[in-house]
């Protein structure tokens, strides 16, 4: 009979390698990878039709811009620049997609591009996250920097 | 060996009382550990966790992030000592479907001993890749355990508290080499998550049956609508519900005879430092469960893990 024993010296070696795998695969990641702004066009009609229910809300802006500084600058730069992981967010297509869009690629990721799902963010939440993403002036490091 | 205190005694509350992780020697590997990671990989981030103990949602670990954290269970015991068991979990987002974790337990059991019980590997896999109304994950763990773990990170087959009063020195000398495979389900509607883990354990050796069990759990934020200031009391800060636990038997007896089953309700605090604090007061619901468990336990996530580690071996940072 086959028995299976692993020390813990073995069992930390095989985490670290599954991290250093897991690191390589994160290091394959979306930035500056045009095709992510694709993503934009697979909204449902449905969903990109949704408006901002927060869109009056004067606080909006202001709580959806400190939700992006905890959960989305990592990736994709303090200012919304695109960052090693992911695309810039100040792009002609993100700021031309409407507020439905951007909450539905909110709400489902872009997992196999390595976006996670956001729907652990309550629905008010990820809408005042788009007004934010909404608030943002196209800039300079837009869709053509980000396709070069 | 002491003989067994009684919960209404006034030595029992002292012991609570006095009891402190950080002068056990296996307190301190996680202060060490945690220290390490601080100085180390000082980025910070600020995740919105969960609050379940047992229990686990579809949410994977962000891409790149590890999450450091510290669990506790301090239980009841009838006819025998009362324990506290805790485990150290290194949580690693290797994509954004993909997360793999190492868990390394012990316990202390009042009046006997503290030891090192053992680890386990797990992975947890999102099979689908956009959001739908119940979304499937598939977990899979190897664990390398001795009989003295008490964790009870999950309650399986028929698990039940006269399991946890044998004396450490007898129990150690048991291991479990098992592969535990569980299908998370989860749905999150209006703020609400609902989620359903049905398990199901095969020891690898000795030949023993498939065992069975479940979790399931829900739980909701305070508030729903960030707050426009840094906060750390904001209602959107807390999380707060409810899990449920037990066992099912195993492949020849299938069913709730002797087995054990547990009710906990569950509270998460989510800070803007990016730490986040459980607490979870549970109770048995039978005979056969213990009488009450307290678990708490401390996390902290951080991102950028992965590239860091990436730049020390020549990698873009």
């Amino acid at each position: 009979m086959i028995r299976f024993t692993l020390r813990p010296a073995s069992a930390v070696l095989c985490s670290l390698a599954l991290m250093c795998v897991g690191a390589a695969q994160a290091g394959q990641s979306a930035a500056g990878d045009k095709s992510v702004y694709a993503e934009l066009g697979k909204a449902p009609a449905k969903a990109a039709a949704r408006q901002n229910p927060l869109e009056p809300d004067p606080d909006a802006v202001a709580a959806g811009a400190k939700l992006f500084t905890a959960h989305c600058a990592e990736c994709h730069g303090a200012d919304a620049d695109g960052g090693k992981k992911g695309p810039s967010l100040r792009a002609t297509e993100v700021q031309q997609a409407t507020p439905g869009t951007l909450f539905w690629l909110l709400t489902n990721g872009v997992v196999r591009k390595g976006m996670p799902v956001w729907s652990r963010l309550p629905e008010p939440q990820r809408w005042q996250l788009v007004s934010y993403l909404k608030s943002l002036e196209h800039s300079a490091h837009g869709s053509a920097q980000n396709s070069n | 060996m002491n003989s067994p205190i009684e919960i209404s005694s006034p030595q029992y509350y002292q012991r609570i009382l006095t009891w402190s992780p950080f002068t056990l020697r296996g307190g301190l590997l996680p202060v060490v550990l945690c220290l390490a990671a601080i100085t180390f990989f000082p980025q910070r981030t600020r995740a919105q966790e969960s609050p379940y103990f047992v229990t686990y949602d579809h949410y994977l670990e962000e891409p790149g992030s590890l999450e450091v954290e510290y669990f506790s269970n301090f239980a009841t015991q009838r006819a025998g000592q009362d324990f506290h068991s805790y485990w150290l979990e290194f949580e690693y987002g290797a994509t954004a479907w993909w997360t793999t974790e190492l868990y390394l337990d012990g316990q202390t059991t009042f009046g006997d001993s503290t030891i090192f019980t053992g680890f386990r590997l797990e992975n947890r896999l999102r099979l689908l890749k956009r959001e739908h109304v119940v979304n499937p994950v598939l977990y899979v763990e190897y664990e390398q355990i001795s009989e003295a773990d008490k964790i009870m990170k999950e309650i399986e087959g028929h698990d039940v508290e006269a399991d946890h009063g044998v004396p450490n020195a007898i129990l150690r000398q048991g291991h479990n080499h098992e592969l535990e495979l569980k299908l998370l389900l989860s749905s999150t509607h209006n703020g609400w998550n609902f989620a359903l883990n049905p398990l199901a354990t095969k020891p690898l050796t000795g030949g023993d049956p498939w065992e069975f069990g479940y979790a399931l759990g829900v739980s909701r934020p305070l508030a729903l609508k960030a707050s426009a200031k840094r906060c750390s009391f904001c209602r959107e800060n807390f999380v707060a519900g409810v899990e449920m636990y037990g066992g099912l038997g195993d492949r020849p007896s299938f069913g709730l005879s002797e087995t054990s089953h547990y009710v906990a309700p569950v509270v998460a605090w989510n800070l803007p430092s990016s730490w986040t604090l459980r607490l979870s007061p549970g109770f048995g619901l039978n005979d056969n469960s213990h009488k009450f468990l307290l678990r708490w336990g401390i996390s902290r996530e951080f991102s950028g893990f992965g590239a860091t580690v990436a730049s020390w071996f020549g990698g873009h940072r």
